[in-house]
């Protein structure tokens, strides 16, 4: 065994699956499992974990797969990170745990993020969730959205033994993991299985319930609830403010997945719920979130093309995303600027104009700016047009709390403990940093649930 | 929960529904709407709340017949349930103190979205004056439940087989040009008479409220669909809205956008029809 190679992971072609909406990667199976657990140093300083939001016990589960204990790497995991399964499916573990890795200086970093997701299925399907958490507290804490951040927290104060309640406004659990992140990334079934571990754990779900609308602080502090965690996300579609952005056929990266991913819209009319899209699509953006909605518009046999101001070196989108997309057909178009959309007679766009973009120097950041060169407009033609340039925090939240403290942008103000300027209130996740990654929200959900203990033992 | 517990035809194609919920009823104040998914396959469609029954814990729907969802929903009765009953909705009406006299109008399906707020300034002992047309005089309803609460209630008729013939502003621009003033107009109905009720208002500097039904997916600001040019801005129906100043709205790009999905919808209508036995 060459320490240095990193064990293949199998993935679904490329030819095949952009017919599909199944998982491209396959995972591990156990013998690849095995050989690559046992490339892992299992160095003493574990510079794998520092780079991890939540801390996973990393070389010590990595040991338990190499002994064959799956079953217990997989609780060895939950020890600080409740969703495996979706963390070894969408964490960028490049730019954390791996970037760390001893094994990449000369070489390839040991798949972590293939080990978790291994350990995690490998359980799904041989075995039943057994937790013990402590002697039940007859205190209730509500959670607001069922997201990444909601279910850590949720997750950690149900262990704790607080009587838990999430709130979710939509009809399906899980948040952006539910409508923004595409099947063949993240299938549903694997979401719904650590939500299924979740009601083990005595968490209660309510779906439909709209924070501010449905109910609001006022009624869970009627109903007994002593703290509350609001981690409602950063849902709030941001725009290019362009000329042209009313016209038809331009979607938000956000309307598109959640018709795709919630409303089913891909088996419209068996689903009543359409979406409308002609031969050519352009994604306008560089992050996951631009990659998600250009594979699914691939997915639904448009010719796709992203559009990026800078160069996908540049890209904020994970490498393995960005490989996918180019594997699928994707084309991207790289330093372009969207100026203004051009529509018909008859409200549907047509084309978009941009200019092109030249690169300089680095900023002190170290993040290369960019410039716009004169007289370089060029027409780019398209039936369709996906905006995922980022999103805003949910914009209910402010509407349901008049008092809370929350910055121009939208973004809730925390102290160090995550608590907002309201006794008793909590905030973590998107909402707080704005858009960002699924393993940061689950850092915060975790750090709040331990702030809301403190909270709790002191009142 | 959700569970139907009236069901009226108040003229041919439109339904009275009174829903068990709870929760919206609780909450619920006039001018704001719900979204409701009647069953897994199904679309959430927003529906404006016409009354609420905050003692009998209902909510009141009223429904034209026009595409898939609407059509299951009319064959559903009494002891039914709806899968998903989501809201309260949008931003309520804001009704200024200070403003004595009202004119309300409502187009069709318009009539439904008038009704709450007229009984919440009808309470406050306000003069109000209702205009509702409809196509036909089968199309009108609630004519009497409206003439109890207003001071002057005109119908018009497009065919003229009942009331005035002609449309809503055919009888507002006589009792306007009279010299008859209001604090405030609301309309509400199709965009084309939105659009002609602000387009006479507005001769008269009578501010125009009105009541926008733009494509919708999650109604709580999520998806951007349903996004509205009011003035130089843009502003999403389901949080901002759904009840604007009327002299701001762009009805021309909202018609526009209101008709991006109209072969789907025809296309999911036929296949609906052909599955429950009404196909041609």
């Amino acid at each position: 065994m060459d320490r240095r190679k990193r064990t293949p992971i199998k993935e679904q072609e490329p030819k095949e699956r952009i017919n599909n909406f199944s998982e491209v990667c396959l995972g591990y199976d156990e013998n690849e499992a095995l050989n690559e657990a046992h490339r892992c140093l299992q160095c003493k300083t574990k510079p794998c974990v520092s780079g991890c939001p939540v801390e996973v016990k990393i070389p010590e589960f990595i040991k338990l797969i190499k002994e064959n204990k799956y079953s217990d790497a997989y609780y060895k995991i939950l020890e600080t990170n409740l969703l495996p399964a979706i963390c070894g499916r969408v964490c960028p573990q490049e730019s954390q745990c791996e970037k760390n890795c001893v094994l990449g200086i000369k070489g390839e970093p040991i798949a972590i993020g293939k080990l978790e997701r291994f350990a995690a299925d490998w359980f799904r399907n041989n075995s039943k969730l057994e937790l013990n958490p402590k002697t039940k507290k007859d205190i209730k804490i509500a959670v607001i959205g069922s997201g990444p951040a909601g279910l850590s927290c949720a997750s950690e104060l149900a262990l704790m033994g607080y009587k838990v309640t999430i709130f979710e406004a939509f009809h399906e659990l899980g948040g952006v993991l539910f409508y923004g992140i595409p099947e063949f990334r993240l299938p549903k079934e694997i979401v719904k299985w650590e939500i299924e571990n979740l009601k083990k754990l005595g968490v209660e779900f309510k779906t439909n319930m709209i924070f501010g609308k449905s109910f609001d602080w006022e009624d869970l502090k009627k109903d007994a609830y002593k703290a509350l965690f609001i981690s409602s996300g950063a849902g709030l579609p941001n725009f290019l403010n362009i000329e042209g952005e009313l016209l038809n056929g331009i979607y938000s990266a956000n309307e598109f997945l959640t018709r795709i991913n919630l409303m089913k819209a891909n088996s419209f009319p068996q689903y009543d719920t359409p979406i409308k899209l002609g031969k050519k699509v352009g994604v306008i953006g560089g992050g996951n979130v631009a990659m998600d909605a250009a594979r699914v518009a691939r997915r639904l046999g448009c010719d796709v093309f992203i559009l990026y101001r800078r160069t996908i070196d540049d890209m904020p989108a994970r490498k393995e995303e960005i490989h996918h997309a180019l594997e699928e057909g994707i084309e991207i178009i790289e330093l372009c600027s969207p100026k203004r959309f051009i529509g018909d007679q008859n409200g549907n766009v047509v084309s978009l104009e941009l200019t092109r973009m030249q690169l300089l120097d680095s900023d002190e950041n170290g993040r290369r700016k960019v410039k716009e060169i004169e007289n370089s407009e060029f027409v780019f033609e398209a039936d369709n047009f996906i905006v995922a340039i980022g999103t805003s925090p949910n914009p209910l939240i402010k509407s349901a709390l008049p008092n809370l403290e929350i910055s121009r942008n939208g973004i809730v103000k925390v102290d160090e403990n995550l608590m907002t300027n309201i006794d008793g209130i909590f905030a973590g996740g998107d909402i707080v940093t704005g858009a960002a990654t699924v393993i940061l929200a689950m850092g915060m959900g975790k750090k709040a649930a331990q702030s809301i203990d403190r909270y709790i033992s002191e009142l | 929960m959700n569970e139907i517990m009236k069901k009226v035809i108040l003229a041919p194609n439109v339904i009275l529904m009174d829903i068990y919920s709870p929760i919206v009823s609780k909450k619920c104040n006039p001018g704001q709407f719900i979204l409701l998914r009647i069953d897994q396959y199904g679309e959430r469609i927003p529906l404006t709340i016409a009354d609420f029954d905050r003692s009998k814990e209902t909510v009141t729907i009223i429904f034209q017949v026009v595409g898939k969802t609407t059509l299951a929903l009319s064959s559903l009765n009494v002891g039914d349930s709806i899968l998903d009953f989501i809201g309260p909705l949008g931003m309520p009406y804001e009704y200024n103190p200070n403003n004595k006299n009202y004119m309300f109008i409502a187009g069709g399906l318009g009539i439904p979205a008038i009704y709450s707020k007229i009984k919440l300034l009808h309470e406050k002992g306000k003069y109000i004056d209702i205009i509702i047309g409809g196509r036909a005089k089968e199309n009108i309803f609630f004519e009497e439940e409206l003439r109890n609460l207003s001071n002057n209630l005109y119908i018009t008729t497009n065919d003229g087989s009942y009331g005035q013939k002609g449309f809503v502003t055919d009888a507002l621009k006589p009792i306007l040009e009279n010299g008859q003033r209001y604090d405030e107009i609301f309309a509400v109905g199709p965009i084309p008479m939105m659009k002609a009720v602000v387009d006479l208002t507005r001769e008269y500097n009578i501010k125009t409220l009105v009541s926008l039904n733009p494509i919708m997916v999650d109604g709580t600001g999520m998806c951007g669909g349903c996004r509205v040019k009011i003035g130089n801005e843009i502003k999403f129906a389901c949080v901002d809205g759904p009840i604007f100043d009327g002299f701001l709205v762009d009805f021309d790009l909202l018609m526009k956008r209101n008709s991006y999905y109209i072969d789907q919808e025809k296309k999911v209508l036929e296949e609906h029809k052909c599955k429950i036995g009404l196909g041609e």
